[in-house]
């Protein structure tokens, strides 16, 4: 498919800008544009044609199901569209004064309200634009917490598991601090032992995802606080896994003094491709004066953004945050009211009838009941087959589904990770065991299917060691044989064999 | 078109996957076989300034492969004399020639009694069994 | 709860195919202890047709109707009706990050047009995908600096957006960075101000057009960042890049900014997108993702994330940076707003506004108003004083229906009585005379 560069010719346009009555300044020679930049000359249908064909070229959660582990792909509602459309809402300026925005602002405390109810912690801030953020501005929060006591310069460690997601070392490193690796353990929780001789005045805190990237509870979650309480450290906790325990289990009463939440995740914001999200923070009492500012503060009915924070972190995003993903991150609370467990209780319910069902066929590393996901390997395939993780993958395209995530977590070979949300209805469940068992049958009889897969996608699979080494970053005007072979009108599936 | 799996015998190696040459009060450095197999096809690779210091058990560099970054762990102390530009330019050169045309720096020994600590070529076999 | 499909048999029949009675027994694994034994204290459910009255009557509260003469680095600009239809397509709202390229092609396409779109123009070799916002790219392009030249300040221009500045200084604790502002002089930066402090900068951020709207003297300030060894970074407007020099012509080293302009509602301050391009020499150190070129096994075109070795997901505590999800569908907001315009129509916007912000300073003057920065050239923004306290006139002229500015007293000592005054290619001369007739009684 050409890109829109290629589709461009001299003199067409796609909008048409106002052109007022009046003499436009002249500015000064070292100002002025010298050389236009290249975009794309397209008229406007073609620009609709270009980018909706793309569309055509992509998988969603709206075309089929899509099971990545921890990044929970549920429906995302359409209302939550229209709602954030709504011109008191789109046409907003976020630097309007305070009494321009009460509407916006009584949302965002509706908001916190309900974190707060969530986590069973005490105050929020909105403000960071992602998960990542989120963990970044947690960190922030325990050296303003050590350092008003002091102790900033000896508390240099954060504790995290092997089974991490990798934005919490990258985070930790980020925030200055250091990192110390605890193991995990035969049954998937935290190593005690390897625990205990690592925590200690040294020590800032713990990130943990509960459950974790392996879809397991920490069973030991309770001593694991008092162990980090006991030698005066902070627990973080990373929400991205939260849609296992709404309503059955707060991140506060697991003994957690700051979490941040993945509103892409957990509450339906839509994932766009690779974002938007918004990543923010609930925090215990005692890490409320540090927050970023502003915050927002409530006065009888009347609602404000409050500057007077002496003790904060400072600012980590523009304005109060990513106001449009508030309003469908409440919209969506709103929607299942008190019944929010039911969420969970279903996506927990979901997960461990497609492990129940593909137990056997695969290889299971932890002999448990998981949560809201839970990871296989494909390690016996790969033995037995030279079948691997990511053959696995490529076939299932063929049969109509987005892979799982593989190889994360680190501590599982081959790995498969399985989230299939509550959103899911049973027939798509077992459709998909029908499919990941065809794939096991396959390996033996028929590899050459797995290795050659996918077939049945807009490309076949994709050298990325070619982009590695000889990185193509931008296009290219001036390499005139650039453009692929084009098929006139159908996509290229139709010239594909189905296999 | 990666070479075959093997450990030459005349080589010394580290348990972090690096093997060592000695050529006089030289050594030349690179990764086994294991290490280039483990990582794929090699895409990049960061070498350290010519002139710089390396020690023992340290890291002097980086390889990645797509999906992957390892550091190079230096079996010796000593100070570069030479990088490879071959693998510079064509990564690649490490997995069909990990002992030959692979090889990535050249070092003046600091304290040649390290070589003693090193294991040869059937211990280091054996450490991959059992590992 | 309409988002749910299973059915009460449905649910039976998977309970037994687990081994396990009930929906209860699957968190035994759960202790006692940490388990919520009680409802959540949560605000009544609502259908949808209550959701959108509930919605609706928050949205209403909000004055989102006054003639919009605030800016101050959110604008209002026209969002073209394409851009909403092709973000409302499923396959793009509804997809993840572009892990499985075979599954993907559309976004990552969508991504690579978008790197391209933002190198041609701001003049820079590679673009990622995005960053969070116009702030935090900032922060993103300090962490550059340091790791590529080893030194620990940062320079940057007073006349840089405050909230810029103040999100650069909570990000500098934890990269061991000191920042250092230079103060602005009638509006803009003195180059030779900057040269004396650069002397052992990793970076030299400034804001052009700057936050008062005024041009900097862009080239005379890259070279003093450059001659000091330091990396000169523009922080620039997309929509402005059709009638002036991009960073990459006069020597610097980082293009970033905030993406809103081109293709995002103003939504009360987000979701946007941040934009950061760089030199070529940089691209190994740059945050966030990146989309290169490949072809398939049968030869045919394709796009894959590329340096993914840079990322969290695999170089993790030594990554460039820990971002993960960015801003992909509000860029893609913005590559389809450029892909409308076109070079023409860019550099025509770029004119309405000059020719509007120039209209509206003559009549604000004539109606008795002075230029808080009369001897600068500006592009679609200015500084006006009112000869009151800003925060007044801004209530006075709210009054007639109005928002006349932003009141640059909060962030800048001595403009107490100023406002900033933003006109976009939604402005009229009749909306310009009222606020001149508002402003100047």
């Amino acid at each position: 498919m050409k890109l829109i560069f290629e589709k461009s010719q001299p003199g067409r346009r796609g909008l048409a800008v106002p052109k007022p009555d009046l003499p436009v300044p002249e500015l000064p020679p070292e100002h002025r544009r010298s050389a236009p930049p290249r975009l794309p000359e397209v008229a406007e249908p073609e620009v609709l044609r270009h980018f909706t064909e793309l569309s055509t070229r992509n998988f969603g959660i709206d075309t089929g199901f899509y099971p990545l582990g921890s990044c929970t792909m549920k429906y995302n509602p359409r209302i939550n569209e229209r709602l954030v459309g709504l011109p008191g809402f789109a046409g907003l300026h976020p630097l309007v004064e305070d009494d321009a925005a009460q509407g916006a602002l009584e949302l965002e405390w509706d908001l916190q309200e309900i974190l707060r109810e969530l986590t069973g912690l005490d105050a929020v801030s909105l403000q960071p634009a992602a998960g990542s953020q989120g963990e970044l501005t947690g960190l922030m929060l325990f050296h303003a917490y050590f350092d008003d006591r002091g102790e900033g310069d000896v508390r240099r460690k954060v504790v995290i598991p092997d089974t991490a997601h990798g934005t919490n070392p990258a985070s930790v490193t980020m925030a200055g601090y250091e990192l110390t690796p605890v193991k995990t353990d035969a049954r998937g929780n935290i190593d005690l032992d390897d625990l205990r001789g690592k925590v200690d005045g040294g020590t800032a805190g713990l990130m943990l995802t509960n459950p974790s990237t392996l879809g397991l509870f920490d069973e030991n979650i309770e001593e694991i606080a008092s162990t980090f309480h006991g030698a005066g450290a902070l627990m973080y906790y990373d929400g991205a896994n939260l849609n296992a325990v709404c309503g059955i289990s707060r991140p506060g009463d697991m003994g957690f003094d700051v979490v941040h939440f993945n509103l892409h995740k957990t509450f339906s914001q839509p994932h766009g491709g690779g974002g938007p999200g918004g990543g923010p923070i609930a925090v215990r009492a005692s890490l409320e004066p540090y927050l970023p500012v502003p915050v927002v503060a409530r006065k009888g009915s009347t609602f404000r953004l409050d500057y007077d924070r002496p003790k904060t972190i400072g600012r980590v995003r523009a304005f109060s945050g990513p106001f449009g993903v508030f309003v469908r991150a409440y919209a969506f609370m709103r929607s299942y009211g008190p019944a929010l467990r039911e969420m969970s209780e279903v996506a927990v319910l979901n997960a461990n009838y497609l492990l129940a069902r593909l137990r056997d066929a695969y290889d299971v590393p932890f002999d448990r009941l998981c949560m809201h996901e839970f990871v296989l390997s494909a390690r016996s395939l790969k033995r037995e087959h030279g079948i691997t993780a990511f053959d696995v993958a490529k076939r299932l395209m063929d049969y109509g589904f987005h892979p799982p995530t593989v190889y994360f977590p680190l501590v599982v070979p081959e790995a498969l990770m399985i989230e299939p949300t509550e959103t899911e209805a049973k027939e798509t469940l077992d459709a998909f065991v029908e499919a990941m068992l065809a794939i096991v049958r396959e390996a033996s009889e028929s590899p050459e299917l797995l290795r050659g897969a996918p077939h049945d996608r807009p490309v076949r699979r994709l050298d990325e060691v070619r982009a590695a080494r000889e990185p193509v970053l931008r296009h290219r005007f001036d390499v005139t044989d650039a453009a692929p072979r084009e098929s006139v009108g159908a996509t290229q599936d139709d010239e594909r064999e189905i296999a | 078109m990666a070479a075959g799996e093997s450990y030459p015998d005349e080589l010394s190696y580290h348990p972090e996957h690096d093997w060592a040459r000695f050529e006089g009060d030289e050594a030349v450095l690179g990764v086994t076989w294991y290490a280039q197999d483990s990582l794929g096809e090699l895409v990049h690779y960061e070498p350290p300034d010519e002139g710089t210091s390396v020690a023992k058990d340290e890291s002097y560099g980086e390889v990645e492969s797509v999906k992957a970054v390892s550091d190079l762990i230096s079996p010796l102390s000593g100070e570069v004399v030479e990088v490879n530009q071959k693998v510079v330019d064509a990564p690649e050169t490490v997995n069909d020639d990990p002992y030959g045309e692979g090889w990535l720096i050249r070092i003046r020994m600091t304290n040649p009694a390290e070589r003693e600590q090193l294991l040869d070529a059937a211990a280091y076999r054996k450490l991959l069994e059992e590992g | 709860m309409s988002y749910l499909s299973l059915t009460d048999a449905d649910r039976e029949a998977m309970l037994s195919a687990i081994g396990v009675g009930s929906i209860e027994e699957l968190f035994r694994d759960v202790p006692e202890g940490v388990r919520l034994r009680r409802e959540l204290e949560l605000p009544p459910a609502l259908s949808e047709a209550e959701l959108q009255r509930h919605l609706g009557e928050l949205a209403a509260r909000n004055v989102d109707d006054d003639v919009c003469f605030l800016g101050a680095g959110i604008y209002d600009h026209h969002v073209p009706a394409v851009v909403d239809a092709i973000l409302q397509r499923g396959e793009l709202l509804t997809a993840y990050t572009p892990y499985q390229p075979e599954m993907s092609q559309g976004v990552l396409q969508a991504i690579f047009e978008y790197q391209t779109a933002i190198c041609e123009l701001t003049g820079m070799d590679v673009s990622n995908a995005s960053g969070y916002d116009g702030t935090t790219v900032a922060a993103d392009a300090c962490y550059v600096a340091k790791h590529a030249t080893g030194r620990l300040r940062i320079v940057v221009t007073e006349a840089t957006n405050p909230q810029v500045r103040q999100v650069v200084k909570t990000y500098a604790p934890g990269f061991g960075l000191e920042v250092v502002e230079i103060p602005h002089e009638d509006g803009v930066t003195d180059p030779d101000r900057v040269r004396e402090a650069a002397g052992d900068a990793a970076a030299v951020l400034f804001q052009h057009p700057n936050f008062f709207g005024c041009l900097e003297p862009a080239v005379e300030l890259a070279a003093a960042a450059n001659d000091s060894g330091a990396l000169p970074v523009a922080h620039v407007d997309l929509v402005s890049l059709g009638v002036l020099e991009p960073p990459g012509a006069y020597g610097c080293a980082l293009a970033i900014g905030e993406g809103q302009s081109a293709g995002n509602a103003m939504s009360y301050g987000g979701p946007h997108y941040g934009f950061l391009a760089s030199r070529e020499d940089l691209v190994r150190r740059l945050p966030g993702r990146i989309v290169g070129e490949t072809v398939d096994v049968e030869g045919e075109r394709g796009y894959v994330l590329a340096l993914q070795t840079r990322e969290q997901h695999i170089r993790r505590e030594k990554a460039t940076s820990n971002i993960t999800t960015n801003q992909t569908l509000l860029a893609l907001a913005g590559l389809v707003h450029l892909s409308l315009l076109g070079p023409q129509g860019l550099r025509e916007l770029g004119e309405t506004c000059l020719a509007l912000a120039a209209y509206a300073k003559t009549r604000l003057v004539d109606a008795g108003l002075e230029l808080a920065f009369p001897e600068q050239h500006t592009f679609k923004e200015f500084a006006v004083r009112t000869g009151r306290d800003a925060r007044e006139a801004l209530k006075a002229a709210r009054a007639d229906g109005i928002y006349a500015g932003y009141p640059l007293g909060r962030d800048y000592p001595g403009l107490g009585d100023a406002l900033l005054v933003a006109v976009t290619e939604r402005r009229t001369v009749a909306e310009i005379d009222r606020l001149a007739e508002a402003l100047g009684s």
